[in-house]
């Protein structure tokens, strides 16, 4: 996918029918300044050290997400915990390969989450298609659709990975790199297009806050 | 006058400040000591305030009207007014906050306001979630409020007062004194109803904090979330305070505060992890059946 291709006219939530249009907000998002130095820094540490995660099983990978809430792997140490609404959770974990349908939802609830938030990618699937690279209906680069903080490689990879890749997404948070959300606005439209392009039937709201 | 009445303020707030400290501890220590039953390692203690920083430290958050807005304010409210008119510590001039001005009723006013101020936001919030929510909370309140009247009746037919100092007044001199020995009745009804009211495991449904319906506050994020979680922890020492001053014989010193606090939040973890979920037309009649019924012997104990 390239970056040349263009929004499909103004986006006022075309997808929808006439008498809900005006229930879903009609802003596109915006960039947010950074704090002052120390201020942001002790945010960014209190923001790693409590990752919410919202745990969005979209593939085979997510199968892999369940035992860390186990005793033997145990994410609450780390400050890791799963929550159920994206109004509230600060990570995003897609878990494996997202089918176009699936990416609908990714889409939304990446929208609905409050920032900063940050996305983990599990699987090979999720880096380049994986097994699944010539399918007619799985994306093959999820961070062509949403901006994407940690890969995690592996088919599937092991829980001990993922724990790896949160403490990597720890480091990032620390060191002031985890913009996720400023770099969505900043490419919104060239994010947009890459959504519009594979999701035919755009049946929901073009901005989802 | 003008000097008494700021020393007092400046007091409440002192005492305000330490019990939502102690409350984030307390709720971090126990999930910590959940964790060591499980065998895992568990949360860090300061857990509890990591979350409430994360929360606040959020860049954006969606509103959905003024009574979203005004949910976790009556909910805060209804926290800190419990905490306001309940002596912490009897006999303390530092800790023994606005217990003069009102009494037990307001009290227990004060702990459904809070409640019914949540239901009212979180409904404006639109989310059927937060509708699941708070229709199961306000039933299973309702439930449990059955019980924990009865013994509060019982406590005040045996003390002949409303007033929270001279009920822990009456039970100063001794074990033997306190209610837990003289209605021990009236106290496992309430003791049962705290369960329900901590809304920890057999019925924390409610809450349910990591399904899918996540309960009141699904809608509720960054800054508002934050306020709830302060709430939560204020909320908890405020209750665990009423509780010891009723039926454990109050406490004349922060440290015996703390202990006895502490030893009844423990219930909660005990019966927690001894006993699975129930749902929640389960736990209303739970409720209704046998601890109401101990509720009623406990009255007529007091009146014997
Ligand atoms: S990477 Fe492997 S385990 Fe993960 S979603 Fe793809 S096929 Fe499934």
């Amino acid at each position: 996918m390239s970056d040349k291709h263009s929004i499909p006219g103004p986006l006022a939530n075309e997808g929808l029918p006439l008498a809900e249009r005006g229930l879903f907000c009609d802003a596109p998002p915006r960039q947010y300044q950074r704090a002052n130095k120390i201020t942001e820094a002790f945010w960014n540490w209190a923001r790693a050290q409590s990752l919410w995660i919202l745990g969005f099983g979209t593939g085979c990978g997510a199968i892999e997400l369940r035992p860390l809430m186990t005793s033997r792997f145990d994410m609450y140490r780390y400050g890791i915990q799963p929550r159920p609404t994206p109004r509230q959770s600060s990570v995003f974990v897609i878990g494996g390969y997202a089918s176009v349908k699936t990416l609908k939802r990714i889409v939304r609830s990446y929208e609905q989450m409050m920032g900063p938030k940050f996305v983990v990618a599990l699987g090979s699937c999720t880096i380049n298609g994986g097994m699944y690279w010539d399918s007619y209906n799985t994306i093959k680069r999820i961070d062509q659709y949403i901006p994407v903080d940690v890969y995690i490689a592996g088919c599937m990879p092991r829980p001990e990975a993922l724990l790896a890749g949160f403490q990597e997404l720890k480091r990032i948070i620390r060191a002031g790199r985890g913009e996720g959300q400023n770099e969505y606005a900043r490419k919104f439209e060239w994010y947009k297009a890459n959504q519009k392009q594979v999701i035919k039937d755009w049946n929901m709201p073009d901005y989802n806050w | 006058m003008i000097t008494a009445i700021l020393t007092r303020v400046g007091y409440a707030l002192v005492s305000l400040f330490v019990i939502t400290n102690y409350g984030l501890l307390l709720i971090g220590s126990m999930a910590r000591i959940s964790a060591k039953v499980q065998g895992r390692v568990g949360q860090p203690v300061w857990q509890p305030y990591l979350d409430i920083i994360k929360s606040t430290a959020k860049r954006n958050s969606i509103s959905h009207g003024v009574m979203f807005y005004l949910g976790p304010v009556f909910r805060l409210a209804g926290g800190v007014g419990t905490y306001l008119f309940i002596p912490a510590v009897f006999g303390s001039a530092l800790f023994r906050n606005f217990s003069d001005s009102g009494d037990l009723l307001l009290v227990m006013y004060f702990i459904f306001f809070g409640q019914l101020g949540m239901a009212l936001g979180a409904s404006e919030g639109g989310h059927p979630y937060s509708a699941i929510g708070v229709s199961r909370g306000l039933a299973q309140m309702t439930a449990f409020e059955v019980p924990f009247a009865l013994s509060v009746i019982a406590v005040a037919i045996q003390y002949k007062t409303l007033d929270i100092t001279a009920i822990v007044a009456a039970q100063q001199g001794g074990f033997l004194h306190w209610t837990v020995a003289t209605n021990p009745v009236a106290v496992v009804a309430a003791l049962i109803a705290f369960l329900g009211m901590s809304m920890h495991n057999p019925f924390s449904v409610v809450i349910a904090p990591q399904e899918i319906p996540i309960g009141p506050p699904t809608e509720y994020q960054s800054n508002l979330l934050g306020m709830l979680q302060t709430n939560r922890a204020i909320f908890n020492g405020a209750k665990l305070v009423l509780y010891m001053n009723l039926f454990f014989g109050g406490a004349t010193s922060l440290p015996v505060m703390v202990i006895k606090t502490f030893l009844i939040y423990f219930i909660n973890v005990f019966v927690g992890q001894a006993f699975p979920r129930l749902r929640v037309d389960q736990s209303i009649r739970f409720f209704l059946g046998a601890p109401t019924v101990i509720g009623v012997a406990g009255v007529i104990i007091a009146l014997l």
